[in-house]
């Protein structure tokens, strides 16, 4: 329009100026609060995880002391190992599982849209209120699970303890994540599966292959972009896991099921608050969690 | 001859196909049971005394409901408070979301402008940032600021997204570029055309970032667990929390007061589960 090219010279801006202003103050209100409450914290982070402080004294800056300190720490090694642990027991599980349930609702069953609600719903569901549940039925003296086993004939001192036991607490969890996030995971095979092209299937049944054998050779092959997205959000989802030790097993017994996060919430905000330290070990989380997010990069770079 | 081998090998292969959809069933079956067996025993047991909910084998009917427990629960915790708060949160949260989010977005999926590809790729990179390698310095910043144990700062956290952004951008640049053109030659400003066209035209991609954030923010823990620590300004998940630690033996009430926590995401979930559906989905393609 004629008109606005007539404006903007008078308010002495540019029209590309101005439309660059307009954008920008699109962008701004998320990208203010984006800055101030991320990048700031995080480059914070890096900054404090070089230093030493309490919160009441001075900072003061101490090198890679903290570093050095993390490779004594036994609290921070057993936190380390078990989340790689908890990462490699879940990660497969959770796959195999969501795999399976998508391949199953992908085919033209009744109550399909049903029974997908169901398995979804407890991903969505609160967490406090399943793991009190979980913690009631896997309750080795009294919950209905281990009555049960005694009942079919497991003798007491055989029956599991669950959350309790040192050598069961991080299988205990493990279970309650596939059970809880599988739902999620499905649905993305759900989509992906959505995307694999049907007379590929009708093209391998034709030459006689097995069910099986379009599954391993057909359907598998077409998903594997669906099952590198889900390997990479579930290591990244797993590395950051915490509340579901908070709530099951306390992270014990003694540190069995101790991860980073956890490690991190103790160290800052529950024995003497020690800052530094505590940012010295998210670093390693996040070193942790950019290893994966460059492997996804180049993965999905490849992909296309 | 010939034709009844065909017949035969149809009326095989007609068995082999109800065999596998009777293994089907019963697979999925199972599955839903698993699924749904907890939420059942959490139902059952809010409705029974603390000394039956662990009896053998399981009374899935309580022969003695104990329907007391669901007006207990209100009255041994503030449970209207945190509801309250955890309600009054999330919806500011969701509001707040959805504005910046889908402003920016227009920005990003329509505007040209210095800077856009790097700005974008910065937002793309720290969605992987993981929220708890800064969760300590963000709540040293908001102490100073004297946020700690205010509503404001569990907000400040959560209203800024970058998943936002990235999921209004993608089903902006599905809307045709002629209808912003064709509402700029008839005088709307980029406002205007955000304002009454792009937001009309994205209710599934706004529900799909509503149900997000509500249940996100509904069910979030660590972040409230660091920053309220005074009872009245707990959330339904931290005041439960507490509740369970403090009386760990009153089975009956924590599955009540669980099921009422469950609820109101049950509600959501429900009415809007086909936008989320289509939301995890789209995540997952375009990942």
């Amino acid at each position: 329009m004629s008109g606005t090219t007539a404006a903007a010279p008078e308010k002495g801006l540019p029209k590309k100026l101005r439309e660059n202003l307009i954008a920008y103050s699109f962008i701004a209100p998320n990208f203010i609060g984006f800055c101030i409450f991320t990048l700031v914290p995080m480059v914070f982070a890096i900054c404090l995880a070089f230093c030493d402080w309490d919160g009441a004294h001075a900072i003061e800056f101490i090198g890679i002391q903290n570093f050095v300190d993390l490779l004594d720490d036994d609290t921070f090694k057993a936190s380390f190992v078990n989340t790689i642990v908890y990462t490699v027991g879940t990660v497969p599980l959770t796959l195999v599982c969501s795999l399976g349930l998508a391949l199953l609702l992908n085919q033209k069953v009744k109550f399909r849209n049903l029974f997908r609600t169901v398995s979804f719903f407890p991903y969505v569901a609160s967490l406090v209120a399943v793991a009190a549940v979980w913690n009631m039925i896997f309750s080795p003296s009294m919950g209905p699970i281990n009555q049960l086993l005694a009942a079919l004939g497991v003798a007491q001192e055989n029956l599991p303890r669950w959350a309790a036991g040192k050598d069961t607490a991080m299988i205990t969890v493990i279970l309650f994540s596939v059970w809880k996030n599988m739902g999620y995971y499905m649905v993305i095979y759900l989509a992906g599966l959505q995307g694999t092209n049907p007379e590929l299937n009708e093209a391998a049944e034709l030459d006689g292959a097995n069910k099986w054998q379009i599954f391993w050779n057909v359907t598998l092959p077409q998903l594997r972009p669906t099952t590198f997205f889900v390997i990479i959000m579930l290591t990244i989802n797993s590395f950051k896991v915490y509340d579901q030790m908070y709530m099951i097993t306390q992270g014990g017994p003694g540190n069995a099921t101790m991860t980073l996060v956890y490690d991190i919430y103790n160290v800052a905000f529950v024995n003497t608050p020690r800052y530094g330290y505590a940012s010295a070990i998210s670093m390693v989380l996040f070193i942790l969690v950019l290893i994966v997010t460059l492997i996804q990069f180049r993965g999905s770079s490849a992909n296309e | 001859m010939s034709q009844t081998a065909v017949k035969v090998k149809e009326h095989s292969a007609k068995r082999q196909h109800t065999v596998v959809m009777v293994l089907i069933y019963a697979l999925l079956i199972a599955i839903t049971f698993l699924m749904l067996i907890p939420f059942v025993w959490m139902i059952s047991a809010s409705f029974k005394m603390n000394k039956d909910v662990f009896v053998f084998p399981i009374e899935w009917i309580p022969s003695n409901p104990r329907p007391q427990n669901y007006t207990d629960i209100w009255t041994r915790i503030p449970l209207l408070t945190f509801i309250g708060n955890t309600a009054k949160i999330t919806i500011i949260v969701t509001l707040l979301q959805l504005f910046t989010s889908s402003f920016a977005a227009y920005a990003f999926a329509k505007l040209n402008f210095k800077g856009k590809n790097v700005l974008f790729l910065g937002y793309i990179a720290t969605i992987a940032l993981p929220w708890q390698a800064y969760m300590v310095p963000q709540f040293m910043m908001m102490r100073s600021w004297e946020l700690n144990n205010t509503h404001l700062a569990i907000v400040l956290l959560q209203a800024f997204s970058a998943f936002g952004v990235f999921l209004m951008k993608q089903f902006y640049e599905g809307v045709p570029t002629e209808l912003c053109e064709a509402a700029r030659i008839d005088g709307l400003s980029e406002y205007g055309i955000w304002a009454r066209i792009m937001l009309p035209l994205s209710k599934p991609a706004i529900s799909t970032l509503i149900i997000f954030t509500f249940v996100n923010t509904w069910n979030d823990f660590l972040g409230p667990l660091i920053y309220l620590t005074k009872t009245e300004l707990k959330t339904i998940q931290i005041g439960l929390r507490m509740f369970i630690t403090q009386y760990s033996a009153e089975y009956g009430l924590i599955m009540a007061g669980s099921v009422v926590a469950l609820i109101p995401v049950l509600i959501v979930f429900l009415s809007l589960q086909k936008y989320f559906v289509q939301g995890v989905a789209s995540a997952g393609l375009k990942g």
